[in-house]
């Protein structure tokens, strides 16, 4: 890492990421050791119940789903995402795709989620315009199942995938492609042998930037999925407001940051990319510096996801 | 590996409104050293693409070895290019790079190690196989490309203009190799480029190409010193080229009615009649530039007088911008041997020039 008079110029910076993040880190980690106050909050008194009470079965089981849904919406953004990001950065109208992959943020989140109900719901638009086409006497239940919560989670988190596939891929040089297939290489030969491992920190940029959010995903199960949706950010939820449970809600997420941040770190360690550059295909030195700022880096995707997942869950209600 | 002939049949290419190329027509011999000459944007490259299968035209033939290429998908053709950018895999190490096609026909490791560790060899870069692409120098990124598209063994090889990335000397060093490689192995070679010199200096034919047509092909020789078009003439080497009526012919030997120079006699083997509009044209290394008036002892020398208007010394050589009543000339004088040199020529001396009918062509009829 560079020295010099740049220290001074970071503090804001520091003191922003102490207030506003680290700080309540601290505090979640603090009310996870304590006992839970009979109105929410805590009790000053030490204890490792909330630990103890992880081992209870039913948060396998949540975890396991949240896992199964978390890996299955991300790997069909990824596969919607990578042709659209092709697309995109082979198109002459790039300006208008990307605007159009921009405009579903200018409307709210829960906003959007609320039209896909109107659209799946039993009275919704699909199930009229089946009605309609008599190819159904009856509405079909679209909604609140596991296919609803990932196909809602699909459509929220497939921008946050194409972006950076489609910057990682418009740096491509797509001469290399050309020089595959005179090599002998068949079309899907050449994406496969040449495209995809030069633009693998792109893929895992994406990948990392659909997983986490999705792994922490509160709103869209709560609205649109079943009882077998249920998912870890709706358990921190439900610990925080019905069960007034704090220790507990803080110990889940405090082990959830843990795991997805080891994840990632295992991650990035075992593609030696720095995700958040994207890394065009261009080798970076590898020192250590690098390394630090790629784990800082991956703590910081990690716990934000988790915390930003249950702040709506703390302060909804 | 043995070479193609290749044989282009009226080929035309257009891109939307832009013709890139017009009824082009080119025949090219087993083992030769062809190369496709011309200024950016006259289709050279369109016609490497489509002889490598990247751009189909919208008719005409590509034979190879008498046989229709044109159905077949680039990684069909037993053709390989060598790219502009070279377009070496950033991810691969040299040996991979080089061991790309191998790998995709699934060849034996061993069989994989021994080729490609030949074709390093011709290349001259075994000691930087494990090295990625990042950390070579131009020109060694120039010669894994050339290895990784000859391992495929095709019986042409497209080369895109490939040193023009390259700086002027690596240049020079990189055009001779070239030319050891294409001896050593004996497969045609397909060569674009805009650089006459390496055209002149490497090909066995080129094809000279302006706005999608082939103007002229032919050895350098022919291309040089009897160019076929007032195109060709302008833009290998420099030249001097001019308008004039042809006045009377007496055998070989042709009078020209030149408006900036009266009467110009030059020669050609089947002169137009007289009456007939033309262009001819002298290189500037044929004329002599002296401070004494030549004596006319030879029958067909054209002597005019002018005055140095800029002379310019490139060590070997001097070109001298030379000012007649109505015309500039350009003069080069080569410095070969200093006891012929006589003294020296300085800026607005008053200078004699001449140059006999042989060293001047008639290059274009004009209606």
């Amino acid at each position: 890492m560079k020295r010099g008079p740049g220290g001074l110029y970071a503090a804001p910076s520091v003191v922003w990421l102490t207030v506003f993040f680290i700080a309540p880190l601290l505090i979640i980690v603090l009310y996870s050791f304590m006992t839970p106050g009979a109105r929410g909050g805590v009790e000053l008194k030490p204890t490792l119940d909330a630990y103890r009470a992880i081992a209870n079965p039913v948060f396998a089981r949540v975890t396991f789903n949240t896992i199964l849904v978390a890996l299955g919406s991300t790997m069909i953004t990824l596969l919607i995402a990578l042709p659209c990001g092709y697309y995109m950065a082979r198109s002459s109208k790039q300006t208008l795709l990307l605007l159009l992959v921009i405009i579903p943020f200018w409307t709210n989140f829960l906003i959007r989620i609320y039209a896909w109900i109107a659209i799946l719901g039993n009275e919704g638009f699909l199930n009229d315009l089946l009605r309609a086409l008599g190819l159904a006497q009856d509405s079909i239940r679209f909604l609140y199942n596991r296919w609803a919560v990932m196909l809602v989670l699909v459509y929220t988190y497939l921008p946050y995938a194409i972006l950076p596939l489609f910057s990682t891929i418009d740096k491509f040089d797509f001469s290399l492609l050309e020089a595959a297939r005179d090599l002998g290489a068949t079309k899907l030969g050449a994406i496969n042998k040449v495209l995809l491992p030069n633009i693998r920190g792109g893929i895992l940029t994406a990948f990392l930037f659909t997983f986490i959010p999705i792994f922490g995903a509160y709103a869209v199960p709560l609205l649109v999925g079943g009882t077998e949706s249920y998912m870890l950010g709706n358990l921190i939820a439900d610990e925080l407001t019905k069960s007034r449970n704090w220790p507990l809600a803080s110990a889940i997420s405090l082990v959830i940051t843990l795991v997805t941040t080891i994840g990632v770190m295992l991650l990035l360690r075992a593609n030696g990319t720095n995700v958040l550059g994207g890394g065009g295909g261009k080798e970076e030195s590898e020192g250590k510096a690098g390394k630090l700022d790629a784990l800082a880096g991956a703590a910081v995707v990690g716990t934000a996801a988790v915390v930003g997942a249950a702040a709506p869950a703390g302060g909804g209600r | 590996m043995i070479g193609s002939d290749v044989v282009i049949e009226n080929v035309n290419k257009s891109f939307g409104d832009f013709k890139a190329l017009d009824d082009v027509s080119i025949g090219i011999k087993k083992g030769e050293f062809f190369s496709l000459l011309g200024p950016s944007g006259c289709g050279k490259t369109t016609l490497l693409r489509i002889i490598a299968g990247f751009e189909e035209p919208q008719d005409g033939l590509v034979l190879l070895d008498g046989a229709n290429v044109l159905p077949l998908p680039p990684d069909g053709r037993k053709v390989n290019t060598v790219f502009q950018n070279y377009a070496l895999f950033p991810h691969l190490s040299v040996f991979e790079n080089v061991a790309f096609s191998l790998r995709l026909k699934k060849r034996p490791e061993s069989e994989v190690r021994e080729r490609v560790g030949e074709y390093l060899k011709l290349v001259e870069l075994s000691s930087h196989a494990q090295k990625k692409p990042a950390q070579l120098s131009g020109g060694q990124k120039q010669r894994v490309a050339i290895a990784r598209a000859l391992i495929n063994e095709p019986s042409v090889l497209l080369l895109d203009e490939p040193l023009s990335a390259l700086d002027a000397k690596l240049r020079q060093h990189m055009l001779i190799e070239l030319d050891a490689i294409h001896d050593k192995i004996g497969i045609t070679f397909i060569y674009v480029t805009h650089d006459q010199q390496e055209a002149l200096s490497v090909s066995d034919r080129i094809a000279v190409m302006n706005a999608g047509k082939v103007l002229q092909v032919g050895t350098p020789q022919e291309i040089y010193e009897s160019p076929a078009t007032d195109f060709v003439a302008k833009f290998i080497g420099e030249t001097n080229l001019f308008e004039g009526v042809i006045r009377s012919v007496r055998g070989e030997m042709t009078e020209i009615e030149s408006p900036e120079f009266g009467t110009i006699l030059i020669t050609d083997v089947d002169p137009p009649p007289a009456g007939t509009r033309v262009s001819w044209t002298v290189r500037p290394e044929k004329i002599r530039i002296e401070l004494d008036r030549p004596q006319r002892a030879r029958d067909g020398l054209n002597v005019f007088q002018g005055v140095v208007d800029e002379p310019i010394y490139s060590g070997f050589q001097t070109k001298f911008y030379v000012k007649t009543p109505k015309a500039t000339l350009k003069v080069i004088k080569q410095h070969a041997d200093w006891s012929d040199e006589g003294p020296e020529i300085a800026w607005k001396e008053e200078v004699w020039l001449s140059f006999s009918a042989e060293d001047a062509f008639l290059v274009e009829v004009k209606r």
